[in-house]
This record gives C-alpha cells, structure tokens and sequence, in this order.
C-alpha cells in the first residue's frame, strides 16, 4: 500500500489566506497527503472551512490542530475540556516541567512540543517518556530549526534531539516529525525530512514512518474517536433506536 | 575489490537568483562538509553529472552506502550564493539511462 505522507505543523499564516493557499500547495506538490495547520482556538468556522477548501482543492486532507500554551497545569486542564473536542489534533507546547508533565500523562494530549533550544528547558526525559508511554502523547519534533540554525547552536540542538530520541525509543513513544515551517522556501520533501532526521539518531524507516504511518495513525485515532458513535477504544454505537 | 555500487539523483532545485554549475556545486559540497566534516565528505563519492541551469535541474552521483547523508545534506541547503534556495531530490536510480527515463515522465506529469 502506498505510504501518505503528513506534515502535521504547517504554520499556514492564517491572516494571509494567499500566503496559506500557497504553502498548502507546496506542501501538496512536495508529495505530502495529509496537513495540520495550528489555528488559533478562537478561530471562526468558516476561516476552518475555508482552509480544507484550499487543501481539498490541492488535494490533501486536512486536519484541524490546536496549540495550547497553558501558563499553569489548571489552565491546561481548562483549555483541554473546553477545546478538546473541537479539534482533531492537541499539542501541548511544553515551557515548563509542570505542564510537561501533566501535558505526558493527559491521554487527551496528542503531541508534546519542546521548542525551547536551551536544553535545560527541554523537559523530555526518562520521566517524562515515562508518562507519556502510559498516555498517549507522541513527541513531536520540528525539523525547521535544523534548516535555520547554524554552527554551535545546531550543534547543540541535535545533541538534545539525540538524546530525545533515545529516550522515546527506549518508553516506546511514537515520534512525529513535522516541518514547523512558516517560509516556503524551507518546505522540504517527506523523504527529505525523513533524511534529516537521521542526523538525530533516527533509523531510515523509523524516520519514514515518523512522517507518514505515526501521525497518520494518530489523526485515524482522534477521528474515530471524535465520530459521535465513539464509547470506547473498538466499542462503537451501530445503531440506536427502538428496533434495536 | 568489491564493487562500488553507486546512485544517481535527479535534483530539482529553487532559487530566486539561478547560480552557476560552480557556485551550485560548492554550496552541495559545503553542505555534506558542515553537517559531516570532511571526513564524512570523502566518503560520498559526489559528482556532478550535469547541470541544466534553464531547467533548474542537477544529476549528481553519490555511493550507495552515502545516499542518506547526501540526501540530509542537501535538504539543508538553504542559501546559495547569497540567496534563498532549496535542492529537492526527484528521483533516485541506479543508473543514467533509467534516471533519464524517470526525469522524462517526471517532466511529462509536469
């Protein structure tokens, strides 16, 4: 069977739908099947709407994606009940230790984000794999700060993401790489990025499959999930009525 | 000895400014040089094969064993010269002639 690649943090700028369509397109020529583009929570339906317009037209399916930045493990907690179900993906951007962790073991939480480049704000690590191999959150890695970093902070960063990696392997939780591009020139193909990922200790097809089976699979999960039929893992209503 | 078994790969690349088959194959060599030294350098056996500057196309030449490294390399190519650019790798063959042949319905699908 032929593999569907995803990108799942396309960083379309939603207040240029020009610029969005564009980088929607790319992406769709660049070989990618399946596209998350993070939208503010706030975000109107039709704005929603208008983006799986644009990707329907090129081609590719789109998945809709929230990005919490919680300041607090409450206000995480708050954000997840209210906005959950109006997504199809969650991803906590994790600043702090507190949120990381409570972000690893909320089976809610679909990805955990680390952007900071100070390693000592990196909280991924044996306790943290810990959680999130018990929950259901994958790690997620941007593979725009390879592309735009340079000498020692390049360096640095692929020496985390080294140890990152480790880690999940060892916790058994499932890597999805994205591109976290916002700038068209630094899209690059599945196959490329899949190619990079290598610099950070990922095997070819544990790298191919971080771009194409993993974050599919995952997007699979939150949809059936997400069908009002849903009651639990492999239990679904088939029909209700007074025939039943 | 034991045989060199080698890829051929078609590159596509963009560019706002198109460079020179010389500044195109420098700023590859910089690429597999700063991301695997040297070393890692001499062991990808890289040829240009040709360069078609109005096409925006390159076939390059690399050992098997490197392919991957290749392939990190120039997906890390940002800038040429001076300005912004990307090298995507289009296809991969074993040889010239089946390379030839995939770049022809490539460009067909185009």
């Amino acid at each position: 069977m032929k593999r569907t690649f995803a990108d799942l943090h396309l960083h379309a700028n939603l207040k240029k739908p020009e610029d969005a369509r564009r980088l929607i397109a790319k992406a769709a020529k660049l070989g990618y099947g399946l596209i998350a583009v993070p939208t503010p929570p706030e975000t109107g339906r039709d704005e929603v709407a208008r983006l799986k317009e644009v990707c329907g037209e090129v081609g590719v399916d789109f998945v809709s994606r929230l990005d919490l930045r919680p300041r607090s493990q409450g206000e995480l907690l708050r954000l997840l009940r209210k906005y959950r179900r109006r997504f199809e993906l969650v991803c906590v951007v994790c600043e702090s230790k507190e949120i990381a962790r409570q972000a690893a073991k909320d089976r809610r939480v679909d990805l955990l984000s680390f952007p900071s480049l100070d390693w000592r704000k990196r909280f991924f690590d044996c306790a943290e794999a810990e959680l999130a191999s018990s929950g259901l959150a994958g790690l997620e890695i941007d593979v725009r700060l390879v592309l735009v970093l340079e000498g020692r902070a390049r360096v640095r960063l692929l020496s985390s993401l080294q140890r990152e990696v480790e880690v999940a392997r060892e916790f058994h939780v499932p890597i999805v790489l994205s591109s976290g591009v916002v700038e068209l020139m630094l899209l690059r193909m599945p196959r490329e990025v899949a190619a990079l990922a290598g610099l950070f200790g990922l095997g070819e097809t544990e790298a191919v499959d971080a771009v194409s089976r993993v974050p599919a699979a995952l997007v699979q999960r939150n949809r059936l999930k997400l069908r009002s039929g849903f009651v639990a893992p492999g239990i679904h209503v088939v029909r209700e009525g007074d025939d039943c | 000895m034991r045989r060199v078994k080698r890829r051929y790969l078609l590159l596509r690349f963009e560019v706002e400014r198109v460079p020179g088959e010389r500044e195109f194959l420098d700023a590859v060599w910089a690429a597999v040089g700063k991301l695997y030294g040297e070393f890692g350098a001499s062991l990808t056996g890289l040829a240009l094969i040709s360069y078609d500057a109005a096409e925006k196309t390159a076939i390059v030449r690399v050992t098997l064993e490197a392919l991957r490294m290749v392939r990190a390399s120039l997906a890390s190519i940002t800038c040429i010269e001076g300005a912004e650019a990307a090298v995507h790798v289009m296809a991969v063959s074993g040889t010239i002639k089946s390379l030839h042949k995939r770049q022809q319905h490539l460009f067909s699908d185009v």
